[in-house]
């Protein structure tokens, strides 16, 4: 990967699939960054507030914008860095990149994120229901996918090239199946995405443990 | 012409119906009764195989999500454009988007509750006004510095699109004080002043008062 030199900084944690997203994005476009890793006291540190009150991750830092949500970071770079553009032409293709890259991010990652299930379901419940909630939601999200993209043709999720919802599902399968023990036989079509995914060194490198601030737990 | 599958008390069609309104599109209304769950009906499942309104059907192409949906119909019709040319003010408006969409209105989708009322039991409702208190701090600290008669200056785009409608589904159905956020109460009460913002609202849509 030939690497342009920006002045760009990511405010990222190691096991947040929103900063895998944009960490996969970055790597696609050649683009070196400076990661600083964001701990959960960190969110409520105040010279990281003043960068950002809203105490959001991932926080993309272009000289002196500051920028968060995954999707509007990754869109802000495809326009600034067109290099291996992240978005197809065809405006239905893109529609349904969109489409796939929301489902991942409005119908299945709040509801399985370490806040969700640590402040909601752990707290009303219990901690033994965090597993089966987060297991069935996945399975909600996934079948709905699984519709979606059994017809695409192509080695990626919507064609040969890899697009945003690319970006999207290959953290959400990651923790799906290491985090959540979602069996890949469920979902043929996703399963051979995520073997897509596991062989692509720019998604390798920003998988999770491959971090600066990931930490060994067995 | 553009068909919208909605159902009039959803945010999420709200959005959509009133970009169509912005943006002078017609379009057909298909109504989908989610109380009486027709959006899991085998010819729904087809359009949507997540069970959710809205859905765009235009010509051969179908698009669900309201995100989705904004931008294809952005890229599509590009008259009264709904995205600034400027690119960190267009980030921006991606940004409030993307807060509403993925951040605050999954978790008082009606959907949602239920789904955690029936695995857990759980009161959801003082749940669901934490998440929207939650979101709205972070909108208020982000809009109110860059915020001008509209969300992000002084043109109605994306940003507005998701948030008129987000902000009344807080104050109506979930009691949200709306003193604590000055800058938000500020733009509603500029949306309320706009036509389209009316011709799109729940009570106007052929499907109103049919189901509560």
């Amino acid at each position: 990967m030939e690497c342009e030199a920006v002045n760009l900084k990511l405010y990222s944690h190691w096991m947040s699939s929103c900063s895998f997203r944009v960490r996969i994005a970055l790597n696609l476009k050649g683009l070196k960054y400076h990661y600083v890793a964001v701990t959960a006291s960190s969110k409520s540190d105040p010279e990281f507030l003043k960068l950002n009150p809203l105490a959001l991750i991932p926080v993309l830092v272009d000289g002196d914008f500051v920028l968060a949500e995954s999707l509007a970071i990754i869109m802000y770079l495809d326009d600034k860095y067109p290099q291996y553009p992240l978005l197809p032409h065809d405006i239905p293709k893109r529609a349904l990149n969109f489409q796939v890259a929301h489902i991942v991010a409005s119908s299945i990652q709040p509801f399985q994120n370490m806040g969700f299930l640590n402040n909601f379901i752990e707290k009303k419940v219990g901690p033994h229901e965090k597993l089966p909630w987060a297991q069935s939601v996945i399975r909600k999200g996934f079948t709905a996918l699984e519709k979606l993209l059994k017809d695409q043709a192509g080695r990626y999720a919507t064609g040969d090239e890899i697009f945003l919802a690319d970006l999207f599902l290959a953290p959400q399968l990651y923790s799906a199946y290491k985090r959540f023990n979602i069996s890949m036989n469920e979902f043929p079509s996703l399963s051979r995405l995520h073997e897509a995914y596991n062989g692509i060194s720019a998604f390798q490198e920003a998988f999770p443990e491959k971090q600066p601030d990931a930490v060994n737990s067995d | 012409m553009i068909v919208l599958y909605s159902y009039w008390l959803s945010s999420c069609s709200w959005r959509i119906r009133f970009a169509l309104c912005l943006k002078g599109i017609p379009y057909e209304y298909k109504a989908v009764d989610l109380v009486k769950g027709e959006q899991f009906s085998p010819e729904f499942e087809k359009l949507n195989p997540l069970h959710c309104v809205p859905v765009l059907a235009d010509d051969h192409v179908v698009v669900s999500d309201s995100y989705a949906i904004f931008l294809y119909l952005e890229e599509k019709y590009t008259q009264k454009p709904l995205l600034p040319v400027d690119p960190q003010i267009r980030a921006l408006n991606l940004q409030i988007a993307s807060m509403i969409n993925s951040s605050i209105q999954p978790y008082h989708m009606i959907s949602a509750l239920k789904d955690m009322e029936k695995m857990f039991g759980a009161e959801t409702k003082q749940w669901a006004q934490y998440k929207i208190d939650k979101g709205f701090l972070a909108l208020e600290k982000l809009l109110k510095d860059v915020a001008g008669k509209y969300a992000t200056g002084e043109h109605i785009y994306m940003a507005d699109v998701f948030l008129a409608p987000q902000i009344m589904q807080a104050v109506n159905r979930f009691d949200i004080d709306m003193s604590k956020y000055p800058t938000l109460r500020r733009l509603s009460e500029t949306y309320k002043g706009l036509a389209e913002f009316y011709a799109s609202s729940p009570q106007s849509q052929p499907d109103a008062c049919i189901s509560q």
